[in-house]
């Protein structure tokens, strides 16, 4: 448990609840990832420009974390093309067939306190744990 | 205008929190979700520092008559938990433990610059369009 960051990860907790509850407070939206993109998908839904201005903010977010000398210098990604695909198809269709993701079911739909939510959160979580059971410890060992 | 604002804001403070918390870190999310090997707790954090902050924050917002900047909230309407909920969150939760990105992290990582993040955005995008091709008209 070397790379233990526990104060690190409750610091950029704290500013994702800060987020999402300005947003909330401000515009009345959930801060729900996977449906703002999914939205970007919709022609006819409207909304496009808060879209593409939350999804540029969250770039430059991290952007700004880099330019202001934030301790990642850079992130470490193994998997293979096919492997990234298929992860990607899966977090897609997932996430909108579920209707949400870490960020709209784990973090808003848990403070918003709905069965619905927690349900969603426990299985995905489990789900992806199994998943890197499976590929490190099974297949891959 | 003013709210155009506010969603730019947010977005910026949660791409700062996925930083700073490392969950934009693909080897960050696959040792914490490898409770097995060599499990490095610390994303667990990310989660409980979020929900201390935002579980009392929407406590108090939820009393509010509506938002601040716009007429109503714009809230989900379902409440049953049904088999595409459990179903569409167990597919999710493969994809995130296959590769270690979630959808805010796919876009956040875009400012490391690296194709295997834009590759696995693209691959998302189309996993969204699957869906509403195939299913959407049932819904």
């Amino acid at each position: 448990m070397e790379n233990f960051t526990p104060y690190s990860a409750l610091a950029g907790g704290a500013l994702i609840g800060a987020s999402s509850a300005l947003l909330l407070w401000l515009t009345g939206r959930i801060a729900g990832i996977s449906g703002i993109l999914g939205g970007l998908l919709s022609l006819s839904g409207g909304g496009l420009a808060w879209r593409v201005l939350f999804l540029a903010g969250l770039v430059i977010g991290t952007v700004l974390y880099r330019v202001g000398g934030g301790p990642l210098t850079d992130i470490t990604i193994t998997s293979s093309t096919p492997l990234l695909i298929v992860g990607g198809l899966l977090v897609g269709f997932g996430t909108a067939l579920g209707r949400g993701c870490t960020s709209g079911h784990g973090i808003c739909g848990l403070a918003r306190l709905s069965p619905r939510s927690l349900a969603a959160t426990l299985v995905f979580m489990a789900s992806a744990a199994v998943t890197v059971f499976v590929a490190r410890h099974l297949v891959g060992s | 205008m003013a709210s155009l604002v506010a969603f730019f804001i947010s977005g910026l403070l949660f791409g700062l929190g996925l930083a700073v918390s490392q969950m934009v870190n693909p080897a960050k999310v696959l040792a914490f979700l490898d409770v097995a090997g060599d499990w490095d707790p610390s994303l667990a954090f990310v989660m409980a520092g979020a929900l201390m902050v935002a579980l009392p924050a929407f406590h108090f917002i939820f009393r509010r008559e509506g938002p601040v900047l716009t007429p109503k909230f714009s809230l989900p309407l379902r409440q049953e938990i049904d088999p595409r909920l459990l179903l569409g969150a167990a597919l999710f939760g493969i994809g995130w433990g296959l590769v270690g990105l979630c959808p805010g992290p796919a876009v956040a990582s875009l400012a490391y610059f690296k194709d295997s993040t834009v590759i696995f955005l693209l691959a998302l995008f189309a996993g969204m369009g699957l869906h509403r091709f195939f299913l959407k008209p049932r819904d």
